[in-house]
């Protein structure tokens, strides 16, 4: 079963740039799917659309049955509720420690105190940070922060988890870590989609990987990588 | 339940945030402090002018003399015709016989060539003293009461007192405004600098978008931190006012400069003037974070 659908997509910017042309797609239920391409390809306007920051000009964007196009400003977050976004700077509030950062998704919905401290501990645990659950984020190093940032999106259950460039600002090993981390998640069923620009993870990880340019699929490889004559060549 | 642990996060979640940005929060609070002191000066000021020009003017009165052969039942008819007009405030007699002791007993002077009259040689006339409710028509009550039998002339200061009347009023309509005009500039000032309080906290403002809170849920913790604020800036105003005021009206005797000007009571005045402040610093404080706040909600 299909989780997202994108029918005819169009994004054209106030400034006139078209970012995306007429793109469809779907991403199934469960996947792991890696969206590549050279700068100002569309990818970032693409996952911006799915978490609705963006608003597509024309065309159709389901994503976990609701019709993200039709998404009033005021009810955008009964999408955000059923995603999780990580980005590469991490988003933290510096200000709280990694257990309120964490149980600040949770408190949004309105949950009983002791529900909200299982599904954290759950959620420190499977990124390995249950230990560091009283530190402030800026005590913890990049890698870690961003395993913040991940079990806060994953905290709630997402169907789908919205990864923008999450190793961007990480060395070659941590990468490797927050790969992990993610394919664990992965495994658990949540559909994950992730932009990056990393060669090394896409080559290593062998997921569906679809290649962007200039506002088009250029390329949808099942089991995708970097090391693709096709993908090199546009690079 | 849900609504109420929500409500309930949102209260702690905002008391935790005035203290943990604490730099910010106390900008707030001293411009709050600050223009609030200034709106109490200025309210107290007002309120003190107004209620002087108040006194002046119920101070004014209207002396109707009466003509040197009136009878004790004419006296009567004259404070029947007096009664039946409907500006009067009170109405007061006094007898020419009294009015000629007093002025004996004011001065020897006024003894000895007062002493020497004869029965029927006194010019002194019988008076009503009357005070009217309504100043601004008190030329055409005086005008009623000058054509009523046996008055003879009619007294008020005509000339001065529409003359004082038009300057009281012009000093009370822009004091009025002078302290409307305050209160919004104030506004503007506390608005702008909670403004920037919330600027700095876009992120978090984004982050909780991010992760699923609905515009509400946003705003609420930012309205109560901007009530917490409001009423935090006006504690000190507001023990300035209580102790300030009534330490001024105890040092001057509740007099300033003059006997002629009666300061107001500090009780219950000075609690008035406080709760005006903490109503505004709350109502500005709120209004000014959920201004602030909807700026960031439009994606």
């Amino acid at each position: 079963m299909d989780l997202i659908v994108l029918k005819n997509v169009k994004k054209q910017y106030k400034t006139g740039v078209v970012a995306i042309h007429d793109l469809s797609l779907n991403i199934k239920k469960g996947d792991f799917v890696f969206v590549i391409g050279s700068t100002g390809c569309g990818k970032s306007t693409l996952i911006k659309m799915l978490y609705r920051e963006e608003k597509p000009t024309k065309g159709k964007i389901i994503v976990g049955g609701l019709d993200v196009a039709k998404l009033r400003n005021s009810k955008v977050y009964k999408l955000r509720r059923k995603i999780g976004v990580v980005f590469q700077d991490f988003k933290l509030l510096n200000k709280s420690t990694v257990y309120e950062n964490v149980a600040f998704a949770l408190e949004v919905l309105g949950l009983p105190k002791d529900e909200i401290h299982d599904k954290v501990i759950k959620a420190l645990d499977l990124v390995g940070l249950k230990h560091k659950a009283k530190n402030y984020p800026n005590q913890l190093s990049g890698g870690e922060q961003q395993r913040v940032a991940i079990a806060r999106a994953i905290v709630n259950g997402p169907k789908l988890l919205i990864c923008d460039e999450p190793t961007g600002n990480l060395d070659e090993n941590t990468s490797m870590e927050i790969m992990d981390v993610l394919e664990a998640i992965n495994k658990l069923g949540t559909t994950i989609i992730m932009v990056t620009h990393d060669t090394f993870i896409v080559d290593t990880l062998k997921k569906r990987t679809i290649l962007l340019d200039s506002g088009r699929i250029l390329k949808d490889y099942e089991k995708g990588t970097y090391s693709n004559e096709s993908i090199k060549n546009t690079k | 339940m849900k609504a109420l642990r929500i409500l309930s996060r949102n209260i702690r979640d905002s008391f935790k945030s005035v203290f943990r940005n604490f730099s910010l929060s106390l900008a707030s609070i001293s411009c709050i402090t600050i223009t609030l002191i200034v709106v109490a000066i200025s309210i107290i000021l007002t309120l003190n002018v107004n209620r002087f020009t108040e006194l002046v003017e119920k101070d004014v009165t209207i002396i109707a003399f009466l003509d040197l052969k009136v009878t004790d039942e004419d006296r009567q008819l004259i404070l029947e015709e007096l009664n039946k007009l409907d500006n009067i405030e009170k109405i007061e007699f006094e007898s020419k016989t009294k009015i000629a002791e007093d002025m004996m007993a004011s001065s020897e002077k006024f003894k000895n060539i007062m002493s020497n009259w004869s029965e029927g040689e006194s010019p002194i006339q019988d008076t009503y003293q009357i005070k009217v409710k309504d100043i601004n028509k008190i030329g055409s009550t005086a005008k009623k009461i000058g054509k009523i039998e046996h008055v003879d002339i009619v007294k008020y200061g005509e000339g001065m007192v529409e003359q004082l009347v038009s300057v009281f009023d012009i000093i009370r309509k822009v004091s009025l405004l002078a302290v409307v005009a305050l209160i919004i500039v104030t506004a503007f000032l506390i608005i702008n600098t909670i403004k920037i309080t919330i600027f700095s906290r876009r992120r978090e403002i984004e982050i909780m978008r991010l992760v699923g809170a609905s515009n509400i849920n946003i705003k609420i913790p930012f309205v109560i931190e901007g009530l917490i604020l409001g009423i935090l800036g006006s504690i000190i105003p507001i023990i300035l006012t209580i102790y300030g005021y009534t330490a001024l009206y105890d040092k001057f005797g509740g007099r300033l400069f003059t006997n002629f000007i009666e300061l107001i009571q500090p009780t219950p005045f000075v609690f008035y003037v406080s709760l005006i402040l903490l109503i505004i610093g709350m109502v500005v404080g709120m209004f000014g974070s959920l201004r602030a706040v909807r700026k960031y909600l439009k994606i």
